[in-house]
């Protein structure tokens, strides 16, 4: 298992900068945000977590239905399978997802402090705004491994894999965005919303692996 | 250990492909599945290798033990694409699924020069011709042991010396007491081999 994480995150790291493309997505999306909205520093600062969720998010659904199609298409998907037995298929997308979030969105977690600062969040916010991220991202991931599971076999399933996913991520955007405010705006607390988001990356993390595997289990042909 | 299979109806696409395709192995025999193309010898394979559910009928692995408990688990599959990760070297890609397979058998540089690739395990698997890239596939035979071969147009893309090298290693997992299911178009080089021809009698696919 851990030579399944170690190839991903080789083959992420290795393939023409997979993370930088989410990187640069991300801080494309903050930064036209305040020439858009305008120089109002203040209004900046409310929509600045939302906006920093919103981007991360986005990104992170940058090459997720890449996540078995590579597999697929050099072969590997079925070996995986039929080592079914030995390695629960399940536990192999679980690690695939793993390997998947540490090459492409730890990059976008890594950079949040600093496309935070375009945004005027404060110091407070910034810390949360990357903590939240750092624990509700790899919920993202799992539910992504469930649509990209699903549109394994289709050649162009980039767009269906994002509109499959958005209805069920948005729970982990609502938690972390209030979760982020809760830092920053004071009657708000952080905590439970946070642990909320925590739950959700747990609960994904069990349904969503099981379920991809399903998927990619009856979509062999 | 015994390989068989029963009354094996294959579809693909909800069209049936073959009927009533049956075959028994002993350890130590081979199976060459012949035929004109579309006739369904992947298929058949990837039945036999539980990728695909088949409409009807049975394939069983028996006398397999625990560490065998299915044909898949005893299973390699070699099929029409060779699994490797054209970003990662040979020798990365090799100990990968040494690793990832379990039940480790000769190590990779050994396998490497089993099939002549020895000299190249350093360069990434995209570099490689498409000979060598077969013979690379082939190599993941060797790394980690499986009693059941499941082949799919091994020798496609190899050369003539290529080739007779592969046919001597079959040979000698023949010897080991394991099982070889192939389908190819062209001659393996097996001496008694079982050859079961797809397409003919019946109904054609």
């Amino acid at each position: 298992m851990l030579a399944l994480y170690l190839r991903d995150v080789r083959v992420g790291v290795r393939a023409g900068g997979g993370a930088l493309v989410g990187v640069v997505f991300f801080l494309a999306v903050v930064a036209v945000i305040p020439f858009g909205v305008g120089p109002d520093l203040n209004l900046l600062a409310r929509i600045g977590p939302a906006v920093l969720w919103i981007g991360a998010l986005l990104a992170s659904l940058l090459g997720l239905e890449r996540l078995f199609q590579l597999d697929r298409e050099d072969g590997s998907l079925d070996l995986m399978v039929m080592a079914g037995e030995r390695h629960l298929t399940a536990l192999s997308v679980l690690v695939k997802c793993l390997a998947h979030w540490t090459a492409s969105v730890l990059p976008l977690v890594a950079v949040t402090p600093l496309l935070g600062l375009f945004m005027n969040v404060a110091p407070a916010g910034l810390a949360a705004a990357t903590a939240t991220l750092l624990v509700g991202t790899p919920a993202i991931v799992f539910v992504g491994a469930v649509g990209a599971a699903v549109a394994v076999a289709l050649p162009r399933g980039g767009l269906l894999v994002s509109v499959l996913i958005l209805p069920l991520v948005i729970p982990i955007l609502i938690f972390g965005v209030a979760a982020v405010r809760g830092a920053v705006a004071d009657p708000d607390p952080f905590l439970p919303p946070f642990l909320i988001l925590l739950a959700l990356t747990l609960f994904f993390a069990v349904i969503g692996p099981l379920a991809a595997a399903v998927a990619l289990r009856w979509s062999g042909d | 250990m015994r390989l068989s299979a029963e009354n094996l109806v294959g579809e693909r696409g909800g069209e049936p492909v073959f009927h009533d395709i049956g075959f028994a192995l002993e350890a130590g025999r081979a199976l060459l599945v012949t035929g004109p193309n579309g006739v369904g010898k992947s298929t058949l394979l990837r039945i036999v290798a539980g990728l695909l559910p088949a409409a009807a009928g049975t394939v069983r692995l028996a006398g397999g033990g625990e560490a065998w408990p299915d044909v898949a688990a005893a299973s390699h599959y070699l099929g029409p694409h060779n699994a490797m990760k054209t970003t990662l070297t040979v020798g990365e890609n090799l100990a990968f699924w040494r690793d990832f397979l379990g039940e480790p058998h000769l190590a990779v540089d050994e396998a490497l020069e089993m099939v002549g690739l020895e000299m190249i395990a350093h360069l990434p698997f995209a570099y490689l011709s498409t000979g060598q890239r077969r013979r690379a596939a082939i190599a993941r035979l060797l790394v980690s042991y499986r009693p059941v071969w499941l082949l799919d147009e091994p020798t496609s893309g190899l050369d003539a010396a290529s080739a007779a090298q592969f046919a001597a290693l079959m040979g000698a997992h023949l010897e080991d007491g394991g099982l070889i299911v192939a389908a190819t178009h062209l001659p393996l080089g097996l001496d008694n081999a079982t050859e079961l021809v797809m397409g003919q009698g019946g109904k054609d696919g």
